[in-house]
């Protein structure tokens, strides 16, 4: 398999680390190499937060570049924005439609961008916006919607889902196991 | 065998559990604090603490070295220089059990006030640096760091960069191998730095370096990866992981033991290729030795020397690519610019309690003083309402230096300090004023816990790394024992008292302590309801002032997120028409 690169982003708190967690099981699990490289510190009071995850063969570097990823899975509307430059040409990113505003937008210094998903399209960036958030509370808790995600990017790769169900059995604790297969499956599904 | 993806943090704490220490200890600092927090893991076999610095944990290490056991203490970069004294005269002294220090550096500043290149430490202490390049070498190199250590009586640094503390990737687990306690034998020669002995230690260390020097050339950490011989590279650390991928075809001399640099491996290597790259993050550490030994090379002339590398710095700057898909990236940031994202820096949690200070310190506009911690962030809009970071400690002997520049400081500046950083070097600089005279009025934001890095415990939380309660500092008394006769303690929340008491100590000539008083969110077990707003609420927008991520403006009107507000009421005791209302439990965080 050609090395995967993909990149997680979102806001401090929304799970990024555990998705890239999960991500990382199963290319475990797939016989894969792997790294995954994280950034956090100041970026765990609420900034912005991003993980990448690259899977393959073998791995050298633990990070991408610039036009690097072949996808993105971006936990919140602003911060699939600002990475969308990560993205390969003909690599896919997903966004869910959470809304989080940073300080300078609730100052009203900065203008949160309108219309984020149509601005990609436009550009001819393939941009597919998910309804995370909903349908990790219809699961039963807003904290679900990085795996709506995680269950979408699955579809994506040429990996088996058998694969990515044991490994949320390994990572996600036995008591919000069911709740999270089925955050899993609706990603898995839409 | 097992293999656990893990990063080079964790892979560390694993090495130090397999290979027989039994002493840790450290300050938590980003990107070194999971080291000691997983060695805590293992409290069966390994004894860890959080030392009040990175000073002291070098002293426990150190002496639990000569005890004659096998020691590890972890320091992100900016700790080292906290316990360079120490550092310095180890040197001399050398080791019984092994001693390996790690450094953990953060090229790019993702979490630090500056971007040094320790390695340059080992040069200056003239003591053995190894370099690992992914969390498999972190924990191999924690193994290999005691028996240098141990088989030249030496401490051994151990420096890893933001990508391998961080980077996670696989690492294959072993069982522990106990090593036994040496026996203590008493030698002063050795362990008494005093003039006369130190001058005989002095002749020792040159001599060991000369024989690290031939170790080098044999250690196999060391080695050279022969492919075409167009470009040869010398690379360490992460940088190799770079190297290897941007040039794939290049020979390359990995050097995972990187000081003292095995010279004649390197002429060997370098009369070989057409021509040779010295790939290196930061400062060019092993660049100058290289040129020193006559041999031509690149390195900083093509990459930079500020900041992290990458694969397309490399590609771009040695093998002049262009590359296609950076260059797409380009064309999308160049679109997207037209309506920027904008930036989300790190705000102070909703209920801080570290809020009201900043927002008081703000309305009475005083000259502050401050230091590192999450309350560095009482800095950034729309607090702005902090003058000075420097380091860990800084705040006190700041003012103080500022207020001798210029009486028109006085009764206009205090200082601002966390309890964690208090403990760390602030105390220092509260004995100076003491000492001196000044009549610097300090605040100490106490929370009960080091929040910046994630809670972990310090000397006045109430609990040990390994989970034991443990005695806490009184700081009222601490500072009243110093000779701070001015000591005061207030709630953040309570903002009119806080104003009075901070006027007041302003006006009076002598030092003063207030302790401000709350825990962390994180710390705070009880749970608070949201505020809500009334329709009292004249949309003046002073509860935004105080710069709580929970209050938003939206069609025109304050709106209180429900998810993030923590219930602290700080904003309802701004507001001046009681348009919000604390949360139904009527008691928000001042109960």
């Amino acid at each position: 398999m050609d090395t995967l690169n993909i990149l997680l982003v979102g806001v401090g708190g929304q799970g990024t680390i555990l998705a890239s967690k999960l991500m990382s099981q199963v290319a475990i699990d797939a016989d894969y190499d792997v790294k995954m490289s994280e950034i956090k510190g100041m970026s765990q009071r609420g900034g912005s937060v991003v993980t990448q995850v690259r899977i393959g063969d073998s791995i050298s570097s633990p990070t991408i570049d610039k036009g690097e990823a072949d996808f993105i899975a971006a936990f919140e509307l602003l911060e699939g924005y600002r990475w969308a430059e990560y993205l390969k040409p003909n690599g896919k990113i997903f966004i869910s439609n959470q809304v989080i505003e940073p300080m300078p937008v609730i100052m009203g210094i900065a203008q949160y961008p309108n219309e984020v998903i149509q601005t990609l399209d436009n550009l001819g960036v393939a941009v597919k916006s998910i309804n995370a958030l909903e349908m990790a509370m219809e699961c039963g808790t807003p904290k679900a919607a990085n795996v709506v995600l995680m269950g979408y990017l699955a579809k994506q790769l040429p990996i088996e889902k058998s694969i990515w169900e044991k490994a949320l059995e390994k990572i996600i604790p036995s008591r919000f196991l069911e709740l999270n297969k089925l955050a899993f499956e609706k990603g898995y599904q839409c | 065998m097992a293999k656990q993806l893990m990063s080079g943090n964790e892979a560390i704490a694993r090495g130090a559990y397999e290979y027989g220490v039994r002493v840790a200890a450290a300050y938590p600092g980003t990107p070194s604090t999971e080291i000691l927090e997983n060695i805590s893991k293992y409290k069966d076999t390994i004894y860890s603490e959080w030392s009040p610095n990175e000073k002291v944990s070098l002293e426990v290490g150190i002496g639990a070295s000569i005890g004659g056991a096998r020691a590890l203490v972890a320091m992100k970069h900016v700790g080292l220089n906290v316990a360079a004294d120490p550092l310095m005269t180890v040197t001399y002294s050398g080791v019984t059990g092994g001693l390996v220090i790690i450094s953990a550096d953060d090229p790019g500043m993702h979490s630090s006030q500056n971007e040094q290149d320790n390695r340059f430490f080992a040069k200056f202490a003239k003591i053995p640096l190894l370099e690992p390049s992914n969390s498999q070498e972190a924990k191999e190199m924690v193994g290999l760091a005691l028996e240098i250590s141990e088989q030249f009586d030496t401490p051994v640094l151990l420096r890893t960069t933001t990508r391998i503390s961080h980077s996670l990737s696989l690492v294959e687990i072993n069982d522990r191998v106990e090593v036994p306690v040496k026996p203590y034998e008493k030698n002063d020669k050795k362990y008494v730095m005093v003039p006369a002995f130190a001058r005989q230690r002095r002749l020792v260390i040159e001599d060991r370096l000369r024989k690290l020097e031939e170790y080098s050339e044999t250690t196999p950490v060391n080695h050279i990866e022969w492919k075409d011989k167009k470009i040869g590279v010398i690379t360490s650390g992460v940088s190799y992981q770079y190297a290897r991928e941007a040039l794939p075809e290049a020979s390359i001399l990995k050097l995972g033991f990187s000081y003292p640099l095995p010279k004649n491996m390197i002429q060997e290597f370098a009369s070989q290729v057409d021509e040779l790259y010295i790939i290196e993050e930061l400062e060019p550490f092993m660049e100058e030795q290289i040129r020193a030994m006559g041999v031509n090379v690149k390195g900083k002339d093509v990459l930079p020397n500020i900041g992290e590398l990458s694969v397309q710095i490399l590609r771009q700057r040695i093998l002049g690519e262009s590359i296609a898909n950076l260059e797409a990236a380009a064309a999308v940031a160049e679109n997207l610019a037209t309506e920027p994202a904008p930036m989300r820096p790190p705000v102070l949690c909703p209920g801080c309690p570290h809020r009201g200070v900043f927002f008081t310190l703000k309305k009475m506009k005083l000259v502050v003083s401050g230091d590192i911690g999450c309350y560095t962030l009482g800095a950034l809009a729309p607090l702005n309402a902090m003058d000075t970071t420097i380091c860990m400690g800084y705040s006190i002997g700041g003012a103080h230096g500022m207020e001798l520049a210029n009486p028109d400081f006085k009764g206009k500046t205090v200082a601002v300090i966390g309890d964690s950083t208090f403990l760390h070097t602030g105390v220092n600089g509260l004995m100076d004023i003491v000492y001196n005279g000044s009549q610097t009025t300090t605040l100490i934001l106490d929370n009960r816990t080091t929040a910046m890095t994630g809670q972990q415990h310090n000397p006045c939380s109430g609990k040990t790394l390994m989970g034991d309660d443990a005695r806490e500092v009184n700081l009222e008394l601490l500072c009243k024992a110093i000779g701070v006769e001015r000591v005061f303690k207030a709630h953040p929340f309570d903002l009119t008292q806080l104003q009075n008491l901070i006027s007041q100590e302003l006006a009076v000539g002598e030092p003063s302590v207030i302790i401000v008083e709350h825990p962390c969110i994180f710390v705070d077990t009880n749970k608070y309801e949201p505020v809500t707003i009334n329709e009292n609420c004249k949309t003046c927008k002073v509860c935004m002032q105080i710069g709580c991520p929970a209050i938003v403006l939206k069609d025109g009107k304050i709106q209180i997120n429900q998810t993030l507000c923590y219930g602290c009421d700080l904003c309802s005791n701004v507001c001046n028409f009681d348009a919000i209302d604390k949360g139904s439990c009527g008691t928000g965080g001042c109960c």
